[in-house]
């Protein structure tokens, strides 16, 4: 590579290090201040893109046209991000943390459909900005002047944020709530009004990030996962919360992308290295790396303890014999009574019971909560289907072996996970996921690529739906009894123990680490296991098994039904799954109807479903009482 | 002091430019109640945490019944027989008294691993004893996170009582109790280390609790050890009247 490539590979980098920075930087504010950790913040990007491109058509494509539409975009989505607030969050913000969170994954659904609903399935190609339309030379190579443009908007940002938080009496607040956000309210500053402008000003910043990149990327669907999922890693790798970090991580991840595309392939002592394939990779690599040297990113500090107590966990009731044996007799009866297609319904809801009930088992009794559990569904799914077509195994010892490939998985990305708590944690388990998908995605020699595997069909005795049900039923059934056998012996006691007091359980001799590692082992194994059964059932496995919107579903799944119970989870897949079978063959809208479902759950029933109608009997019996 | 149980030599730790513990040099041994005073920022905190394994003192020795302990980690001290207490109380919010109590017992045993068991079935007898010497079994059942705090004091020295330690670390025992109600918890302290022959240290701020229950007061200012003995010589050594009281003698 020459010094001129160099160069030039460092500006496209700085480029696009600015939209990621803009949106980073808002989400780092948002949460900073209400400890909220907004996944629809990828949204409001995605939206201030389309604003951008419907604004520019309406207004013109002239100078003027092109920056008033990327600002009213930019302006809109600060009104949406308001919204947002006023209405949904406002509400919860006393609720745990993880309805929170499943508030912004259903408003993640909604917009999307919005966005559906708004500007088609196509993606959109803008126009490139008038005026700055043409390449400017340095040192005998192109640079797009609008480039040029984006780098200089990154660091005036920057100033302009920092400007605002360090001379401004909204910005001492922010920064006072950013540390110790009690403290603020004690003060008696109006919380709600500071909530309320700080998601406007960090929606803003999303919506702006989006619209500054019109000329650069189509507008398209997929964006809102992609863009959080690259938020979440700038923001995790410059610390949270922490607006300066943002900047350097995006600069830094920015220009490695950069690098990568612009090193392509070369060869090293004979071995062929695709550099512009480590591109979907480098960030989440790069991350890995900094959260196991810096945990708390690389200008963050450790957050702050909060001192309103959360209420302990209620401990887990036990479901008595004869409701088990009720539902067993209930599933084991209806495939022989109704159709064949209520057979694969059912399949499907026992695969998506068994990895729910995996992800409940590390996020609720061990108190690690993965954003990233599709890693081990779908490495389970792919390693079934490619023992089966590529080893040549038999369909049974695919089948078996499936769950230990996932394990093995786990082994590895989990040693990293359990030296992390909180929400950093979660971010990592987002990184290995996407690192796993990455890699599927891309080694198309082996895994299919974006097509996935074909043809992976069970043996000619499990062929029949209903015979296949039972297999499914017994095998996740089988899983399921496991993981809640071992929630309640000593094992699974020291999990809730080290949730409830890592101090504690140190100081009575437990390494503690060992013990949620091998919980991260167990739960990845059976999620596999889950996997297996799926990619069986559907005699194909495509990429979107360890996609995030996979690792969402079972987030969903298991507080839908709620943490705090057993069977919540179960309830929760076999609700979700159910709805969004009955919702799509209805309509084209189903995640914005299951995105509206959630929202209400969420607002009415706080403790999730299950944990929700076990309070109502109580008030009820109470009541009568 | 050949028959000490604890034995501390010349333990120094610094931060920054700070020199938060200087020379640090003192031993306790079984069945005796050693209060470490001093004012606030005296150096009781970073002192007591070198001593459990939380801090890595800059220099110094550590001994517990002869074997050097400096470097361990919480864990494996706490296997060697330390029990510990915590200034603000750590237990396990969501199970029940009984159930913490198990705890540190089936981990006392090396049960802790068994995936099929149940838990809760083994120890239920050694914990309700245990509850019983600290007066809390008739609360076995409740869950933690819902006790008042004196009483989840109790639990955490039923808890420290598990492992039939042979050195108790309490840090600030009493904090955050009614004055009545910590007497009465170190009496009950002292009575069980005497009846156990256990060696007991122990931070504490109020003042009577330290003097009717202390067999020796160690004083540390500043960093530095500046006085030790009986409660009767601390209480008439000038210079800790003059760290406590100003320099009016």
């Amino acid at each position: 590579m020459t010094f001129s490539s160099i160069l030039i590979q460092l500006l496209n980098g700085l480029a696009a290090a600015s939209s990621l920075f803009l949106v980073s930087a808002g989400l780092s504010l948002i949460f900073g201040v209400t400890r909220i950790v907004n996944f629809a913040h990828g949204s409001l990007y995605m939206l201030g893109l389309y604003g951008a491109y419907t604004l520019i058509e309406l207004l013109g494509r002239t100078p003027l046209g092109f920056w008033s539409a990327v600002v009213l975009s930019a302006l809109a989505v600060g009104l949406v991000g308001v919204l947002i607030e006023l209405l949904v969050l406002r509400r919860i913000y006393r609720a745990p943390e993880l309805f929170q969170l499943l508030a912004t994954f259903a408003i993640v659904l909604v917009i999307k459909d919005i966005a559906l609903f708004a500007w088609g399935a196509e993606d959109l190609v803008g126009p490139r900005a008038p005026g700055l339309s043409n390449a400017v030379e340095i040192m005998g190579k192109r640079v797009p002047a609008y480039d040029l443009l984006l780098i200089a908007i990154g660091p005036v940002v920057l100033a302009a944020i920092w400007l605002l938080l360090t001379r401004t009496r909204w910005g001492a607040l922010v920064r006072a709530a950013t540390q110790d956000r009690e403290m603020v309210g004690a003060l008696g500053v109006d919380q709600a009004k500071l909530f309320t402008s700080v998601f406007f000003v960090g929606a803003v910043l999303a919506g702006l990030g989006g619209a500054l990149q019109i000329p650069r990327e189509p507008a398209n669907l997929e964006l809102d996962l992609a863009v959080i999922a690259d938020a979440f890693v700038v923001t995790v790798v410059g610390g949270l919360g922490s607006i300066g970090g943002a900047f350097l991580a995006a600069v830094i991840i920015g220009v490695a992308k950069a690098f990568c595309i612009g090193i392509g392939t070369v060869t090293w002592f004979g071995v062929e290295i695709s550099f512009s394939k480590l591109t979907l990779v480098v960030e989440f690599l790069i991350m890995a790396l900094v959260l196991v040297v810096r945990p708390y990113g690389l200008l963050g500090r450790p957050q702050a303890a909060q001192r309103v107590a959360a209420e302990p966990a209620p401990p887990f009731t036990v479901p008595s014999w004869s409701f088990a044996l009720v539902w067993l007799a209930l599933l084991l009866v209806v495939p022989w009574v109704a159709d064949r297609y209520t057979a694969i319904l059912l399949t499907d809801i026992v695969c998506f019971a068994l990895f729910a009930v995996s992800l409940h088992f590390i996020m609720g009794p061990a108190g690690m909560v993965s954003f990233g559990h599709a890693a081990y569904f779908g490495i389970g799914a792919y390693a079934a289907g490619l023992l089966l077509k590529r080893a040549g195994l038999p369909m049974e010892a695919a089948l078996l072996i499936a769950p230990l490939v996932a394990g093995a998985f786990a082994i590895v990305y989990g040693w990293f996970c359990v030296r992390l708590s909180g929400v950093y944690l979660a971010m990592l388990t987002l990184a290995f996921a996407q690192i796993s998908w990455s890699i599927v995605f891309q080694w198309d020699s082996v895994t299919g690529g974006s097509n996935g595997v074909f043809g992976v069909w069970p043996s000619a005795w499990l062929a029949d739906k209903t015979v296949y049900y039972y297999l499914a039923l017994g095998l996740c059934g089988a899983g399921v009894a496991l993981l809640w056998r071992v929630m309640f012996s000593p094992f699974g006691f020291v999990l809730r123990a080290g949730r409830d007091s890592p101090l504690r359980a140190e100081a009575i001799g437990i390494d503690l680490r060992r013990f949620q590692w091998a919980a991260f082992v167990l739960a990845g194994a059976l999620a596999g296991l889950a996997g297996a059964v799926y990619a069986f059932s559907k005699g194909s496995i495509s990429p979107s098994t360890i996609s995030i919107a996979q690792s969402t579903d079972g987030l969903v799944m298991v507080l839908l039904g709620g943490v705090e119970t057993l069977t919540g989870p179960v309830v929760g897949a076999a609700i979700f799954t159910w709805l969004r079978d009955v919702v799509a063959r209805n309509t084209e809208f189903w995640r914005a109807v299951i995105g509206l479902v959630i929202l209400l759950i969420v607002l009415l029933f706080p403790q999730g479903l299950v944990g929700g109608l076990k309070a109502l009997a109580m008030r009820w019996r109470e009541g009568r009482a | 002091m050949s028959n000490a149980v604890l034995l501390v030599e010349g333990l120094h730790k610094a931060f920054g430019g700070v020199q938060a513990v200087a020379d640090v040099s003192f031993a306790v041994s079984a069945g005796e109640m050693l209060a470490l005073i001093g004012p606030n920022g005296a150096g009781k905190s970073t002192c007591f945490n070198m001593l459990n394994g939380q801090l890595k003192p800059d220099a110094g020795v550590v001994r517990f019944e002869g074997r050097d302990i400096v470097g361990l980690r919480p864990r494996a001290i706490w296997r060697l027989g330390v029990g510990r207490t915590f200034q603000i109380t750590a237990t396990f919010a969501s199970l029940s008294v009984r159930e913490n109590v198990q705890m540190a017992l089936y981990s006392h045993a090396g049960r802790l691993r068994s995936l099929l068991t149940r838990f809760g079935t083994a120890f239920r007898t050694d914990a309700d004893a245990l509850l019983n010497q600290v007066g809390m079994l008739d609360q076995a059942d409740r869950t933690c996170g819902v006790l008042a705090y004196g009483d989840l004091k109790r639990v955490e020295l039923a808890i420290a009582l598990a492992n039939q330690p042979r050195l108790l670390l309490m840090d600030e025992p009493t904090a955050g109790m009614a004055p009545k109600e910590r007497v009465a918890l170190m009496e009950l302290t002292a009575s069980l280390a005497r009846a156990r022959n256990i060696a007991v240290l122990f931070t504490e701020h109020d003042m009577d609790v330290v003097f009717s229950q202390a067999d020796r007061i160690i004083v540390l200012d500043r960093g530095e050890l500046i006085a030790g003995g009986t409660p009767e010589e601390v209480r008439n050594n000038p210079d800790v009247r003059a760290v406590y009281l100003g320099s009016v003698h």
